[in-house]
């Protein structure tokens, strides 16, 4: 493993970090973004500039930069399946790796630890599943 | 003023993604095969992500103020309930068949990939579906 893969890990880490607390700072918001997903799709009305404003900054690097290399679902069925889950996981148990795994663990939350160390443990058995027990 | 500091942040926030890899599901897969040949990366990406956003949440939490002087609702930081260890176990689930979790999945429709705008789709389905059920319960 080179040191450059770490270096960019913790600056990748650092700028998620500095947008989170900038949400926070200014907005007075958490920055999960399956829940501010959420909230812009269902919530009709309210206070949806900020929600609008945190999703387009989110696509405009990607806009301009592009994507990079990037592995996604090879078929519809696996996109579909995996991506009903993620929608229905999250709405349930209010939030993902934004705001369970980076702001609750920042706000010292035993509530996002929990869902954090079920959701990567649920996520590693099923790549173990996937990958190490399948149809070898 | 709203928009535009939530779009900074956005900004921050989706650049970071970018550079930590984590917009590349292969990169997230990695990770989650402990099993297999193991990247550590995610666990670098989110233990600065978390150190570096931690004073700001500790300062908010104290003071019950954002920085411009508004009162801030924290979430609950204690509740473990059921929907809490369903839920992440459902979310962990559909991540680890993929590889992406809500934030990369926004990113990754930059890219223009039918892929991600069917998972994408399929993410606001299943919230839809769950805020459905709950409403017919009436809770």
């Amino acid at each position: 493993m080179r040191l450059l893969d770490y270096s960019q890990s913790v600056a990748g880490g650092m700028l998620i970090g500095a947008g989170s607390a900038t949400l926070l700072l200014l907005n007075g918001r958490i920055a999960g973004v399956s829940g501010i997903l959420g909230n812009v799709v269902f919530e009709a009305f309210g206070e949806q500039g900020w929600r609008l404003g945190f999703l387009l900054g989110l696509l405009v690097p990607a806009l301009i930069l592009g994507t990079g290399i990037a592995h996604l679902p090879q078929t519809w069925f696996l996109a579909v399946v995996s991506g009903l889950l993620v929608g229905a996981g999250t709405q349930i148990g209010g939030g993902c790796t934004s705001g369970h795994g980076v702001c609750g663990l920042a706000n010292l939350s035993t509530r996002s630890l929990v869902a954090t160390l079920v959701f990567m443990a649920s996520a590693v058995l099923t790549v173990y599943v996937v990958r190490h027990a399948g149809a070898s | 003023m709203k928009f535009l500091t939530a779009l900074i942040a956005g900004l921050l926030f989706g650049y970071g993604l970018l550079v930590s890899g984590m917009t590349n599901p292969a990169n997230v897969l990695g990770f989650l095969d402990v099993f297999g040949e193991w990247r550590p990366q995610l666990a670098f990406v989110m233990g600065a992500a978390v150190l570096t956003a931690a004073p700001s949440f500790w300062f908010v939490r104290r003071s019950r103020h954002n920085l411009l002087g508004a009162s801030v609702d924290m979430p609950d930081r204690r509740r473990i309930d059921k929907p809490l260890l369903i839920g992440a176990s459902m979310f962990g689930l559909g991540w680890g068949l993929s590889g992406i979790c809500p934030g990369p999945g926004i990113v990754l429709l930059a890219g223009g990939n039918g892929m991600a705008f069917l998972f994408m789709a399929a993410v606001i389905a299943g919230m839809w579906l769950i805020q459905w059920i709950n409403t017919k319960r009436g809770s």
